[in-house]
């Protein structure tokens, strides 16, 4: 399989990383690693760490950081951030359109049992339309590359995609760190976002809402893997970083308490799942949650950012006719594409996928973090012929794709300087606007030839710089 | 502000306080086990876990007060709510949960110190000197407190992490006189001698108040100076009297920016009151043990009405 390096054209090195040539030549390997203990110094005193759900271990483990940094030219931006944009409007439109009167299933583009017989479908908020028509405020979509100017989606996030503060973080330490290819290159700055991101929460606020709304972020607790990137946002927005317990509801609004006693809440950016949010309306066995809060939200006191019932949009199963969506909604021809994807519940699909495991990417239609997968090129033989178990037993539960040849980005590693495989998050903000910073997290596969991305599986991070034109 | 967040941070500072604290009573505990006594070392072990008000705790788990099991027990034992390593990691997790209300200053130096802890808890313990440890407590603790005062917006939270600071100091300093009082309960004829005013100076050395104690009063060190400075003297940075004005201080603080009173700051200007109208003779008529015993308990009510006012959230 042909694999395309980002920063090489044959021999040639490509316009975007003809700087990071020189850089990297002549940096002796003393201040390599020099460079890199005190990357991991400064994430460590930031305390920007990441702890794996059910690994044990060091809940302060670090993220692996890679100096070496990814690179976009304007050119290949722009085709990027118009395809992300329409994206997140026709996932938006869909999410409105299913609550509603289901425009799109009518027309027998979707099948209607992939929407309201799925789990993330939220029966409790049908019919209800959230402020501006956005569900989804914060859209990570995650994006492969396997050639100069191939670019795949491989799935959307609109619940509540997590990893920003990676992404501002790493060019917090790259400024510092190596002031001088900021003054050698164009980047554009990605430190807009938080303020994007208030303006964006502000912009929904909910109908009874009077004079400037008040925006919280409302999280599981220190506990959660993602608290730091929780805290950090609330910091950047100057907003309240809330938990469940503080919150609480009395009549028609939700209130937080405060050493001043009640203070009213008109947005609340949650980064809990839905079915922690009210136990009253969702898990009755749920501490998390604000009882009361669903009703509020149903009746225009709060607005739910995102939405519950915003997952249904994110699903494996439904991610396949994003593109039909595109045309549906907007009238337009998907600028980015999806990875082929067979849906292992269709009796032809899944056939083609049982004759071919060995060349396929297998997934959970709700798994996430890389978990639950199975890469075929890379599995043991045990591990193919577990998977055609499982998916004899329960064929509508998995999804299955090509292998793709992502493309790599050369790294740092032990022996000098190498091409590992690499994705892309970037951000995308909906309210009253629509609006990307330019940048996102490149996620790293460090191991050798491995695909794998997820933080959770090994990968790292690196600093993704957009050139300004 | 949150109750939550505020409560976060009263109690970063009272961590922070009591780890310092507890490498004072280390310090001091060592520096009389220096001394020859009538007694031993043993029982003066005993007696400070007795003032700190963990002999029951460490009795529990190692038995007899030897030295090196104290000091695992008061600097490393995380079974120990109050030792020096649990205090650190408490007041640092604590810190972690309030990041937003604090400067990258403040969350720097709650993080360094317990990262260096981390790396102390590695080290061979017999390459680790007592004094070594508690003079890195204490270097840590002015660290935090000096990036709190240097750094921090004086708002609220800065009014709730002083608030924290002076309730906890002022329980230390009265239960840090308390030592003496439990060392020297079972032999009374020592009051006076040269083995007592040893004693005082000990206390004064741990609370690092030596030299200042001399610039203020000057000649022999006696039990009523002693007093005088550590309790009614309001020029003394750790006496009671310097705790109690801080909380009426920022109790009202917190009051005028919120417009509103609560039973804390009635319970603060009483808790003054009773220091301000006391006198070196009655406290040693009363007795000194039972004065600061009435200190402790006024105090601890001053910090339920606090959690009732301002921490629980409950207030409407």
């Amino acid at each position: 399989m042909s694999q395309f390096n980002e920063m090489y054209q044959g021999a040639a090195v490509r316009v975007p990383y003809a700087r990071l040539q020189d850089w990297v030549a002549t940096m002796p390997q003393e201040l390599r690693s020099l460079k890199q203990a005190e990357a991991e110094a400064l994430f460590r005193r930031i305390g920007i760490t990441f702890a794996v759900y059910g690994e044990g271990g060091d809940p302060d483990r670090l993220i692996p950081f890679d100096m070496f940094p990814r690179v976009f030219n304007a050119a290949e931006w722009g085709k990027l951030e118009k395809g992300i944009k329409q994206r997140a409007r026709a996932l938006n439109a869909f999410l409105v359109d299913v609550y509603g009167r289901g425009e799109i299933i009518r027309a027998g583009r979707i099948p209607a049992r992939l929407v309201y017989q799925n789990e993330a479908y939220e029966k409790a908020v049908a019919g209800f339309v959230p402020p501006k028509g956005v569900y989804s405020h914060i859209v990570g979509v995650d994006i492969v590359r396997t050639g100069p100017d191939e670019f795949y989606v491989l799935e959307d996030n609109c619940r509540t995609p997590s990893g920003v503060s990676y992404m501002l973080e790493s060019r917090e330490i790259m400024m510092r760190m190596f002031p001088d290819l900021f003054r050698e290159n164009r980047i554009e700055p990605v430190d807009g976002y938080s303020e994007k991101l208030r303006r964006t929460l502000a912009s929904v606020a909910p109908r009874k809402c009077r004079g400037e709304p008040t925006v919280v972020i409302l999280t599981p607790g220190h506990f959660n893997s993602a608290y730091y990137e929780h805290s950090l946002l609330a910091d950047l927005m100057g907003v309240e970083l809330v938990e469940g317990q503080d919150l609480f509801v009395d009549g028609e609004f939700v209130y937080m308490r405060t050493t001043e006693g009640p203070r009213r809440v008109d947005v609340i950016y949650r980064r809990i799942d839905d079915a922690f949010l009210d136990p009253l309306c969702f898990r009755p066995d749920s501490m998390l949650g604000v009882p009361g809060l669903m009703d509020v939200y149903r009746s225009g006191g709060v607005t739910i950012c995102s939405a519950p019932g915003a997952g249904v949009a994110d699903d494996k199963a439904v991610y396949t006719y994003v593109p039909e969506m595109v045309r549906f909604y907007l009238g337009e021809e998907p600028i980015l594409q999806n990875v082929p994807t067979w849906q292992c519940g269709k009796p032809d699909d899944l056939g083609h996928v049982l004759d071919k495991l060995p060349d396929l990417v297998v997934k959970e239609v709700h798994g996430s973090g890389g978990y639950g997968m199975l890469v075929g090129p890379k599995a043991s033989k045990d591990e193919i012929e577990r998977f055609r178990l499982k998916l004899t037993e329960d064929p509508g539960n998995y999804i299955a794709q090509p292998t793709l040849a992502l493309s790599t980005v050369p790294t740092f590693v032990e022996e000098g300087v190498a091409p590992r495989h690499v994705d892309l998050r970037p951000y995308c903000l909906v309210g009253e606007r629509i609006e990307l910073v330019p940048g996102g997290l490149t996620r790293v596969a460090l191991k050798e030839g491995s695909l794998v991305v997820n933080s959770s599986q090994g990968g790292g991070v690196k600093d993704t710089w957009v050139l300004a034109e | 502000m949150l109750s939550r967040t505020a409560d976060n941070l009263y109690w970063i500072a009272r961590y922070m306080e009591r780890a310092d604290t507890i490498a004072r009573l280390l310090e001091v505990g060592s520096r009389i086990s220096l001394l020859p006594s009538a007694h031993g070392y043993r029982s003066e072990w005993d007696s400070l876990l007795q003032a700190a008000g963990l002999a029951t705790l460490f009795a529990r788990k190692y038995g007899d007060p030897v030295q090196r099991n104290i000091e695992s027990f008061l600097f490393f034992d995380r079974d120990n709510p109050s030792s020096v390593a649990s205090c650190l990691t408490a007041a640092r997790e604590n810190g972690r949960i309030v990041r937003t209300a604090l400067t990258t200053q403040v969350w720097d130096a709650l993080n360094t110190a317990f990262q260096e802890l981390k790396q102390l808890e590695r080290a061979e313990r017999s390459t680790l000197e007592l004094s070594r440890l508690t003079d890195w407590v204490m270097r840590h603790a002015a660290m935090v407190r000096g990036a709190i005062d240097a750094t921090l917006l004086r708002d609220d939270g800065f009014n709730f992490l002083n608030i924290g600071y002076y309730l906890e100091r002022g329980d230390n300093t009265a239960r840090l006189m308390d030592v003496k009082y439990y060392v020297l309960l079972p032999r009374v004829e020592f009051v006076g001698s040269g083995l007592d005013n040893y004693q005082w100076t000990t206390l004064l050395r741990a609370m690092g108040a030596h030299r200042a104690f001399h610039w203020a009063y000057g000649g022999e060190v006696t039990a009523a100076k002693i007093a005088d400075f550590l309790i009614l003297n309001p020029q003394s940075p750790r006496s009671l009297a310097t705790c109690a004005a801080g909380l009426v201080n920022h109790l009202g603080r917190v009051a005028k920016a919120y417009g509103r009173e609560t039973l804390a700051q009635e319970k603060a200007r009483e808790l003054l009151a009773g220091i301000e109208r006391a006198t070196t003779d009655a406290i040693f008529d009363e007795g000194l043990h039972e004065f600061l015993s009435r200190y402790i308990g006024e105090a601890a009510d001053l910090a339920n009405a606090i959690h009732e006012a301002y921490l629980s959230g409950e207030m409407r």
